[in-house]
């Protein structure tokens, strides 16, 4: 988007058909890198459909580099939370009730 | 649990409920924000907070802990569950006939909000609504019932289900019609998932015969495609009992009021007072205690910024064990698909202009 810096050190995203859900997770998530001067999102408003992304990063490294880095990382998150979930599944000892619908 | 329980309130860790506002609700873990320390993300460590706990399953809704994440995550997987976990609807309803006393538009949009037992992993999604209908992408019913006098109901009845046959359309009614190699491929009788719903009353002489075509969906299309009944989470309360100021013994049955049933244990000789731990997750935070001026400074309430109570509840094709597997699947999907657009950005020559890649 207008506003970006040539070297992409400083970039606004535009994501389609994506929402809070992705944003606010993938905002945090680039925040825990130490390289990145600001972050922040924003959903501009409710009948269009897409989130933008702000990225501002320190040394003129490229915001694009720390966005596929979150990226890699939040899959790597989402994965040990499914890992962790199927052990207790398999292994904890938990209620099982009967529920009537 | 006791991993949790802490004796101080802690700015970092808790969430701090006061009687008219809370405090301390953002997180500050992020790197910069306290100079001596390192927030940076890092997998090893998170591994080792995190923490997943299946507590209660019923055929019905489980409910599990998730300790260890920040809340836009948990929050990530609960939005989809709701809105992006596909199910399987009832989209299409052909009106062949229909003499009842209900509009036709009024039936349908019952007969789509009607649970159905079908598993969207095996049917594909349509790609726009006007893609041709497939044994792939829809399931066919028919529903064909017409109200008739019972000629045997006994001779003083008033109850319209001794006097009538079919007063009432039940979703037991819809009958199935396998399409293609259907009747191979769904091993479960495509039906509701409760026989029992009543979707209209009939009399005598009134009749409908329609065909519907149920399609698999997203809730953030309709409400009907929601796979889940309820899906939420709070957050882990906490007390915290000022050791300097105990709650004097002739108020403690009082204190212990206060909070939901079994929270707070009295001794019954000393009258003494203490935190069961195990029971502390069903307060409900309801913030009395905090009325009362006798009380004040004895004790002070929180939360556990990263300990996620979530409840799920299914009332269709999922088990419940199954649904937070389903919403980290679509989760990882979407980061996969943005992961590919910003690759190809990546690939592309960026200058001042807006690039668009068609993918993101």
């Amino acid at each position: 988007m207008k506003g970006a810096e040539a070297d992409l050190s400083a970039a606004t995203y535009q994501i389609f058909n994506e929402t809070h859900t992705l944003g606010n997770a993938l905002r945090w998530m680039i925040m825990k890198n130490p390289k990145v001067e600001f972050c922040g999102y924003s959903a501009p408003h409710p009948s269009e459909n897409l989130i933008q992304l702000r990225i501002q990063m320190y040394d003129g490294l490229s915001s694009l580099t720390a966005l596929l880095t979150a990226l890699s990382d939040l899959d790597s998150l989402f994965e040990s939370i499914e890992k962790a979930y199927e052990a207790s599944l398999r292994d904890d000892t938990y209620v099982r009730w009967d529920e009537k619908s | 649990m006791s991993a949790h329980a802490s004796t101080s309130f802690d700015p970092r860790k808790h969430v701090g409920v006061l009687a008219e506002r809370v405090t301390n609700v953002s997180s500050t873990d992020f790197p910069g924000y306290s100079p001596d320390e390192d927030f940076s993300w890092n997998l090893a460590k998170f591994k080792k907070r995190l923490r997943v706990q299946v507590k209660r399953l019923s055929s019905r809704s489980i409910e599990f802990d998730l300790i260890g994440v920040d809340a836009s995550v948990a929050n990530a997987l609960r939005r989809i569950l709701i809105a992006e976990v596909p199910a399987v609807a009832v989209e299409y309803v052909y009106v062949w006939n229909n003499t009842s006393v209900m509009v036709d538009e009024v039936f349908s949009h019952r007969l789509g909000l009607l649970p159905l037992n079908i598993d969207p992993a095996l049917m594909e999604m349509k790609a726009s609504a006007t893609d041709t209908a497939t044994d792939r992408n829809t399931i066919v019913f028919k529903l064909q019932v017409s109200c008739t006098r019972n000629a045997h109901a006994p001779k003083d009845s008033i109850d319209p289900k001794q006097l009538f046959i079919n007063s009432e359309v039940l979703s037991s009614h819809l009958e199935w019609v396998p399409q293609g190699e259907q009747a191979d491929v769904f091993p479960q009788l495509p039906a509701s998932t409760n026989p029992n719903i009543v979707l209209m009353k009939l009399r005598p002489g009134q009749e409908i015969d329609m065909e519907l075509h149920a399609i698999k969906g997203v809730g953030k299309d309709h409400a009907k495609f929601s796979a889940v009944a309820t899906a939420s989470y709070r957050l882990l309360p906490q007390i915290f009992l000022n050791p300097t100021k105990p709650v004097p013994p002739h108020l403690a049955e009082k204190f212990a009021g206060c909070f939901s049933p079994g929270v707070i244990r009295v001794d019954p000789r000393t009258k003494e007072i203490s935190i069961d731990d195990e029971k502390l997750r069903t307060d409900s935070v309801s913030r009395e205690v905090l009325r009362h001026p006798e009380f004040e400074g004895c004790v002070q309430l929180g939360r556990v910024r990263d300990h996620f109570i979530f409840h799920i509840e299914s009332e269709g094709a999922y088990e419940p064990q199954r649904l937070l597997l389903e919403s980290t699947r679509v989760m990882r999907q979407k980061i996969a698909d943005l992961k590919k657009a910003a690759e190809a950005l990546m690939a592309v020559n960026v200058d001042d202009e807006d690039v668009s890649m068609a993918d993101a």
